[in-house]
């Protein structure tokens, strides 16, 4: 199966908050990009990390697994973890896997800025 | 009035590869001897849902020494799943196939005693991979993944990848004195098979990362759902059914 290729940038669009816009196929290769923009961000001065999944093409099984390692991470870090850009499709997704039970979804980055 | 036209909706190219959202889970047609207890009803249960340490299992296995096509191999895999595992287990896949959403139930005696009883949900499926994800009461809370791919030096690896905690503090306590070794076994069995298969015999790599070292005890409560308590109660109940099955007549 054909790939594209997996990306990650952090923002920081308020105060405490950073934003993970990712982009591509979110598989297990997306590991290590993932990872260390996580592990980039000031867990000191950040404590709500958004997920913007407004550019994501694809995710299998190990993707989604990703995100409960990043789950993990925010929570020993005494950090919440929300998303958003999730089409209908990734939120039924995230509802199936009950990722949802533990991270809020937002409609809008504004929202989810917004509740941070 | 802007010129700019709406964009039509993408549709992900994931999309039919995973499950379809469902308030519990269905068993349309339990295959005969199934035990068939402790999964209709249920809702699925992921790492969020469990209960004990958070750990992520890699099995692998490299099929050097035969020509093999990744997708030749898994479908060589999803159909002798049963045969590879260990005589303990049984998988009663569903006769649909292996389709995201489908559920397969699972029967695990030890010396003929019926030790538990559950089942898993096919949650994805594409043409490198299957994954399979637990119900309430599993003794695990989770989900394992099943894939093969191909490796730049020419052979094929198949792997087995669970991410997942014991689900309710009994589970924790079976796993950490002897379940996590039977698991182990269980998988590594599973990938040796695979490679005997194509006539390899091939050493099975094992990779152990504990993801969350802390226990969610606010999912203590999990253990009215375990499924080794409810099928020894099962078992237990066997000859109360059957006179109350005479009496019925």
């Amino acid at each position: 199966m054909q790939q594209a290729a997996f990306n990650v940038d952090v923002r920081y669009p308020a105060s405490g908050c950073a934003v993970l816009d990712i982009q591509g196929d979110m598989t297990g290769a997306a590991e290590p990009a993932l990872s260390a923009a996580y592990a980039g961000i000031d867990s000191g001065a950040v404590k709500t990390v958004i997920l913007n999944f407004d550019a994501l093409d694809y995710m299998n099984s190990s993707g989604i697994g990703l995100l409960v390692t990043i789950l993990v991470r925010v929570n020993g870090n005494n950090q919440q973890l929300l998303a958003t850009g999730l089409n209908d499709h990734y939120q039924e997704i995230f509802e199936v896997t009950r990722l949802s039970d533990a991270i809020r979804i937002f409609p809008s980055e504004a929202d989810a800025i917004a509740a941070a | 009035m802007s010129d700019e036209k709406q964009q039509p909706a993408r549709t992900p190219r994931d999309s039919g590869n995973w499950a379809p959202r469902a308030e519990s889970l269905q068993v349309s047609a339990a295959p005969a001897g199934a035990r068939n207890i402790n999964v209709a009803g249920r809702q699925v249960s992921g790492p969020v849902q469990g209960f004990g340490q958070l750990w992520q299992k890699t099995y692998r296995v490299a099929l050097e020494g035969a020509e093999l096509e990744p997708a030749v191999v898994l479908a060589d895999w999803q159909a002798n799943f049963n045969d590879f595992l260990p005589a303990s287990e049984r998988f009663h896949l569903p006769e649909e196939g292996l389709n995201p959403g489908n559920v397969a139930l699972i029967d695990t005696d030890i010396a003929n005693v019926p030790l538990v009883s559950t089942g898993v949900m096919v949650l994805y499926r594409d043409e490198e991979s299957f994954a399979f994800m637990t119900p309430e009461g599993h003794p695990e809370s989770g989900w394992i993944t099943f894939s093969v791919s191909p490796h730049a030096d020419g052979y094929v690896v198949a792997q087995i990848q669970s991410l997942a905690r014991a689900a309710d503090p009994l589970y924790e306590f079976g796993f950490r004195i002897f379940g996590s070794r039977m698991q182990e076994g269980i998988w590594s069995h599973m990938l040796t098979q695979l490679a005997g298969h194509y006539d390899l015999t091939v050493p099975v790599s094992v990779e152990r990362q504990q993801v969350d070292s802390k226990m969610q005890w606010n999912r203590a409560g999990n253990i009215r759902q375990n499924a080794q308590i409810r099928t020894t109660l099962h078992t237990m109940t066997t000859p109360v059914r059957w006179v109350r099955s005479r009496i019925g007549r």
